[in-house]
């Protein structure tokens, strides 16, 4: 009884860190799933987004401005990694890879030279906060992540419904017939890696916010993450729904569960530490279930085809 | 309105994988020619398409389009003057998008892509009106995925959208190869309602001697990198392919039988 007590107290808290991370597995959609780049450069972005709107906020800035600010930030990285990869020829995942490193260094930097800079809810007027979590008052951060995540979604299944957004998903879908109907791939490319790491920064900027600092390390393994939220998404609720906006819905329910899951194990009784090692098997199963399904479903045709010849 | 001049491409120069693709090709299109290039395998045929198309550049030539200079532009630049179908029906859509999406895509070709919705309800009409043109029934599937399509469709539908804004020069990498006779033969028979009704200049890649006969107002045969038989008008018109292979044993020199079974 007191495990389940103390599970149903612990929800609210993982459902709010699940949307907002939500919003970071939209930026790894953008990405992994509409440009089909694997972009490691996320795992910097979170911690700089986070890094940077606890900086302003500590010097007095909005946090609406300090948000907008870090998504920016996030742009700017991904802008880096973009032109690494489209003017440098250097792989997308190396050239994220390399961005993720620098940015180790700009967070440190943003930060002091400190690891942790921590920002009090006391003393700040926070977006969202751990504290209120199980509050029944506006204070509840779980109506803003929410809010934050529709007018998102809606913002973004407008901007991939444009002629714009349709050559970005072209790019994605097959390069060869993009640039055949005079879409510079390249381009469009760079552009996606801005706006999704855009809001991977904005998330880590509303994460740190939640959790009352700012952590250097707060983005190790972001990627896999967002990747985790997608797969989730996709793997339980892909079938069902085809409109875009649900689409990226998915997402969001797909970060939900995973938080949800991982406090349910935690609870269970794993260790704090294990927690990455879980991370990777899961999405490394989930990533791989639709490669076998291959893989059985070709063994079946050619020993069960023949019939077409 | 197309001038090829003194076309050079080789391949992995200065490695034991060395290939001269192109060996000082010249070939010069006047405006509204049909012309079919045949030829057997590595004799060019595809590196001279995707040249002009800007897969790839030259090593030296020049490449000249209504007499622009188009020899350096990036691919995504030139698509703006050319329509192309690729062998490979999977490479001339986007598998993942709609019908009427991929449409709209290849109806701003060359245009700048803005905010604007990207398919407007005057757009669908129109659309739907040029899809019952292939008589494939695809006017009532516009909101279906591409990549459920069959090859043949695909390839009529890439056809489609190509000349939807009327190109320059449409480029046609032998369109056909992937598909069985019979849906050859429709996406064959649609190529030549399209360039008739839009009146236009295209270059046909093809591996069938009787298609390369059949089609188009002029015929020219590519061997080693270069154009070795060129005819058109009256000549063409009566050419079989006994006297092609003729031809091609005397451009090439020799009766080399690979090459001739490659070409039949």
């Amino acid at each position: 009884m007191n495990f389940f007590l103390s599970l149903f107290n612990s929800l609210p808290g993982a459902v709010t860190q699940g949307l907002l991370w939500g919003i970071m597995g939209i930026g790894v959609y953008v990405t992994y799933r509409i440009l089909d780049v694997a972009d490691l450069t996320v795992d910097g972005t979170l911690a700089t987004g986070g890094a940077l709107c606890v900086m302003l906020m500590r010097l007095g800035c909005n946090p609406w401005i300090a948000l907008l600010c870090a998504f920016l930030a996030g742009m700017l990285a991904g802008l880096v990694t973009g032109l690494f990869h489209t003017r440098c020829g250097i792989p997308a995942i190396l050239a994220g890879i390399l961005t993720q490193l620098a940015l180790y260094s700009v967070n440190l930097r943003l930060m002091g030279g400190k690891a942790n800079l921590p920002i009090s809810v006391d003393k700040y007027d926070l977006l969202v906060s751990q504290r209120y979590v199980r509050e029944l008052s506006l204070r509840n951060p779980l109506p803003l992540a929410i809010l934050f995540l529709v007018v998102m979604i809606a913002a973004l299944y407008w901007f991939f419904g444009t002629e714009y957004g349709s050559a970005l998903r072209a790019t994605g879908a097959n390069p060869h017939m993009a640039r055949a109907q005079g879409i510079n791939t390249g381009a469009k490319v760079t552009v996606g890696l801005m706006l999704s790491n855009g809001l991977v920064a904005a998330s880590g900027a509303l994460l740190a916010q939640y959790q009352g600092a700012a952590d250097v390390n707060m983005g190790r393994g972001a990627i896999v993450i967002g990747l985790a939220a997608v797969i989730i998404g996709d793997v339980l609720l892909g079938k069902l729904v085809h409109n875009f906006a649900l689409k990226l819905g998915t997402v969001v329910v797909g970060a939900v569960i995973y938080y949800v899951v991982i406090q349910l194990v935690l609870q269970l009784g794993l260790n704090t530490n294990d927690l990455k090692l879980l991370t990777a098997l899961v999405v490394a199963v989930f990533l791989a279930v639709p490669y076998w399904k291959a893989q059985v479903f070709r063994k079946k045709q050619v020993t069960g085809g023949g019939g077409n010849a | 309105m197309l001038e090829l001049k003194n076309i050079r491409k080789t391949f992995n120069p200065g490695t034991v994988n060395e290939k001269v693709a192109l060996n000082d090709l010249n070939l010069t299109l006047n405006d509204g020619d049909f012309v079919t290039v045949i030829g057997g395998n590595g004799a060019g045929k595809s590196t001279m398409l995707n040249l002009i198309a800007g897969t790839f550049l030259p090593d030296c030539g020049q490449i000249l389009l209504d007499g622009k200079d188009i020899t350096r532009l990036p691919e995504h630049k030139r698509a703006e003057y050319l329509g192309r179908v690729f062998q490979d029906p999977m490479m001339g859509t986007a598998a993942t998008m709609q019908i009427e999406e991929n449409m709209a895509l290849a109806a701003r070709r060359g245009m700048k892509r803005t905010l604007r919705p990207g398919i407007t309800r005057a757009d669908r009409e129109d659309y739907r009106e040029r899809l019952k043109l292939l008589g494939l029934g695809l006017e009532n599937r516009m909101t279906t995925k591409v990549g459920l399509l069959s090859g043949g469709q695909r390839q009529a539908l890439t056809l489609l959208m190509a000349s939807l804004r009327r190109p320059k020069l449409l480029l046609l990498d032998e369109h056909t190869a992937a598909l069985d006779p019979k849906t050859a033969a429709k996406v064959l028979d649609a190529t030549q309602r399209i360039v008739e009704a839009s009146d236009l200049t295209t270059l046909m890649i093809t591996h069938n001697m009787r298609d390369a006969i059949a089609y188009g107002n002029r015929l020219v045969m590519m061997y080693e990198g270069r154009i070795v038989v060129d005819v058109s008008g009256e000549e063409k018109k009566k050419l079989t392919v006994e006297q092609l292979l003729n031809l091609f044993s005397q451009a090439s020199g020799s009766d080399e039988a690979d090459d001739k079974l490659l070409l039949s």
